[in-house]
């Protein structure tokens, strides 16, 4: 059986995306270890309302914890120089304004850049919508990490996505534990691979079908 | 000048009737009214629509601890969020023995419930949200091509009252907030048609300085000063996150 990359790794590779200036709202899940490999000169936000602030408080910190500082997920942040808070009017502003990135968690992504990750299904209740909808329309790039396969085996990049949608034809890149994809006009593109993969055996694990782009390598663990 | 500064939790909840609508804030522990909510289930008034953006057990504290605007489940017709319990907790199995004894939930994005209750306060027909074009929200609702792009119509939310937690009012009912309790609250505030605030200090008039001014004095109809023993309070909720150490799925979701 060969390897998969781990959580961390697929946190690390998305992170690469981001560079210095961008401002970022991460999902849960992958996109919130991101945190810890975000380069220097990206500014978080957080739907709740603030841009720019410093790291999450940690196990071992938790007496720095303040009522008043925490984001979306209820995670504590440390506050630093030059953040803004703000009201959650002027944040959904600036997300479905495309001024954000996004990095988001997801169950399934379809060949045209749908995504759904919200719900398996069991009815509305069975998950919660919360802000990605607004973030899937709204952002000016969207990243979605998951693993390539279900527990099972199954590909979670399909055809067209059988659980509910989260929103249609938004999802820009696609990065798993096996691959980096990108959403364009002509489908999907392959562009990396994990180390020791081919692009057929990912392909295998794909409904439907990749282009390989010209420069395909493998991803870069560094 | 009409005093808006009431005395007790009771005195500012006393008009609320059965079928009434509330919107109110809730992220977790932070900005959540809870001596308002914990007056209106006290006032036990039921038929009610509640309009949050996260409507949470919060199974991590002891009865007591905090009034979680869950507590209101049992006197509710109507819930509007978009987040009802939390994935990992299946999501909203806790309210599914309620929605199976006549409990309409209406599910939402939180920056569609933000722009609705925007329309709502600024007494506009709806909006044309883009969010929700192909997704179960769209269900029932008109759909319109705009310069080329869908959009679907949402319509605004005015609630009958707006329950606040901000840190600071003036006696003409200025508030202030502090950090990301200012959040949904604004937008709540003016959307509704009365809204109460529970707050950390009321001061004097001309002590805020106007420039700092969040939510302008004509939107707080109700003032009620949070005592340091009431749910809530600074000292109350530094008390909370003091324990939340010695909690292992608190230390697991929220400090790793």
């Amino acid at each position: 059986m060969k390897e998969k990359l781990d959580r961390e790794v697929i946190a690390m590779r998305a992170a690469k995306e981001l560079k210095y200036g961008d401002c970022v709202n991460l999902g849960i899940g992958i996109p919130n270890l991101c945190a810890h490999f975000i380069p220097e000169g990206v500014l978080f936000q957080t739907e709740n309302g603030a841009l720019g602030y410093g790291p999450l408080i940690r196990e071992d910190e938790i007496e720095n914890a303040e009522q008043y500082y925490v984001d979306a997920g209820g995670k504590f942040w440390t506050p630093v120089p030059g953040m803004s808070i703000f009201d959650i009017v002027t944040s959904f502003a600036m997300i479905r304004s495309g001024r954000l990135t996004t990095i988001l968690g997801g169950l399934q992504v379809s060949e045209t850049g749908d995504l759904a990750n919200w719900s398996t299904g069991g009815g509305a209740l069975g998950g919660t919508i919360g802000g990605g909808m607004d973030l899937a329309v709204g952002a000016k790039k969207v990243i979605i990490t998951l693993e390539h396969t279900t527990k099972e085996g199954a590909p979670k990049i399909l055809t067209k996505c059988t659980y509910p949608l989260t929103a249609q034809k938004c999802v820009n890149f696609v990065i798993t534990d096996l691959a980096v994809i990108e959403v364009t006009g002509s489908g999907l593109v392959l562009k990396e691979v994990a180390p020791g993969w081919t692009a057929d055996e990912v392909q295998a694990l794909t409904e439907p079908r990749l282009i390989l782009a010209d420069d395909l390598k493998e991803i870069d663990l560094e | 000048m009409k005093n808006k500064v009431f005395s007790s939790f009771d005195e500012a909840v006393a008009d609320i009737s059965d079928g009434a609508s509330i919107v109110t804030e809730c992220w977790g522990l932070t900005g959540m009214s809870q001596n308002l909510i914990a007056a209106v289930k006290e006032k036990g008034v039921k038929d009610l629509t509640l309009i949050t953006h996260n409507f949470i057990p919060l199974v991590f504290f002891g009865e007591g601890e905090i009034a979680n605007l869950t507590i209101l489940l049992p006197q509710l017709k109507k819930l509007i969020t978009p987040v009802v319990g939390l994935q990992y907790l299946g999501a909203g199995a806790f309210v599914q023995e309620y929605v199976e004894k006549g409990l309409e939930v209406e599910l939402t994005s939180h920056g569609t419930l933000a722009s609705r209750l925007y329309a709502g306060a600024a007494g506009l027909g709806g909006i044309y949200n883009p969010v929700g074009v192909g997704t179960i929200l769209e269900e029932g609702k008109e759909k319109r091509e705009i310069d080329g792009k869908e959009f679907i119509l949402e319509k605004p939310i005015r609630p009958d009252y707006a329950f606040i937690r901000a840190h600071k009012a003036d006696k003409m009912g200025n508030l202030i907030y502090r950090g990301v309790y200012r959040a949904d609250q604004p937008v709540m505030a003016m959307a509704a048609r009365t809204t109460i605030a529970e707050v950390d200090e009321v001061v004097e008039i001309g002590e805020i300085d106007p420039e700092h001014v969040v939510t302008p004095s004509v939107f707080v109809d109700r003032i009620v000063k949070v005592p340091d023993d009431a749910f809530g309070s600074t000292k109350r909720i530094k008390e909370i996150i003091g324990k939340m150490g010695e909690n292992e799925l608190i230390r697991s979701l929220l400090f790793r």
